[in-house]
């Protein structure tokens, strides 16, 4: 079941990014940065933990997850340290991720060359 | 401006009837299928955390996040993903191996470039904003979060 509803709700996240990009001169990029800011803002709304319990990786596997990551940690360090936390928040909740994607990435960039189109 | 001729309409119809369509909703689909199944897959990731003894939503989701990372930049590597991408467009863009997909590729394609300038600067030329956007709105958040609340 599940799997299921991550199918389903992360293909849907996906299927609207696609139609704004199809529909509207929105460029990737800018369809990656309107998803992770709404996933901030939604989260901090509230409206976006009903769709993580729902959906589990279906939610938190697109970039608005990766916006939830930040929006929780945030009001979470908030909670804990007060004003200090609205700098640390964020990013001590998103560190693993962020960390793996500049290693990993890097790596992989050493590593490989790009294919010949 | 000057008339249409009857011959220049039925020429004009002519041609939105035969010439082809953008494959909008094969996009949409190939999206939805592809995003659905890399989630799905992170499903599968995540429950195989959850049933190694990791609290799920933090320390899960943490390791599902950098498994996924670390799969869509291998791929990357190997060219693969950007074989799915030309027929998944927003459905492998989205993901968040997507988002390692934008880190690896651009370090790859400026590797010419340098060290510094090429792969260092090049690898955040789509996750820079990202983070940019990302972190600004939720130091944002925390601040309003922090007036209301104190």
């Amino acid at each position: 079941m599940d799997y299921l509803m991550a199918f389903l709700i992360g293909g849907l996240i996906c299927a609207i990014g696609q139609v704004l990009m199809d529909f509207t001169p929105l460029a990737p990029a800018h369809v990656l940065v309107l998803f992770v800011t709404l996933g901030v803002i939604l989260s901090a709304l509230g409206l976006y933990q009903p769709l993580v319990d729902l959906a589990g990786a279906g939610a938190t596997v697109p970039l608005p997850g990766f916006g939830h990551t930040l929006a929780r940690g945030v009001i979470e360090e908030v909670n804990k340290y007060g004003l200090l936390g609205i700098l640390t928040g964020g990013l001590r909740s998103a560190a693993a991720g962020i960390t793996a994607a500049i290693v990993f990435g890097y790596a992989m960039a050493l590593i490989f060359n790009p294919k010949p189109k | 401006m000057s008339k249409i001729t009857q011959e220049q309409q039925d020429y004009q119809q002519f041609v939105n009837r035969i010439k082809p369509k953008p494959p909008y909703l094969r996009n949409i689909i190939m999206a939805f299928l592809v995003g659905g199944i890399i989630c799905t897959i992170g499903q599968a990731i995540l429950n195989f955390y959850v049933s190694l003894g990791l609290e799920k939503t933090k320390e899960a989701s943490a390791a599902t996040a950098v498994t996924l990372v670390f799969l869509g930049s291998l791929l990357t590597g190997l060219g693969i993903y950007d074989q799915i991408g030309k027929r998944a467009g927003a459905g492998s863009i989205i993901p968040i191996t997507g988002f390692a997909n934008s880190i690896v590729a651009p370090a790859m394609e400026y590797k010419s470039e340098g060290y510094v300038f090429g792969v260092g600067a090049k690898m955040f030329v789509v996750a820079g904003p990202v983070l940019v956007y990302g972190i600004t709105t939720s130091a944002l958040v925390g601040l309003i979060y922090y007036l209301l609340k104190f």
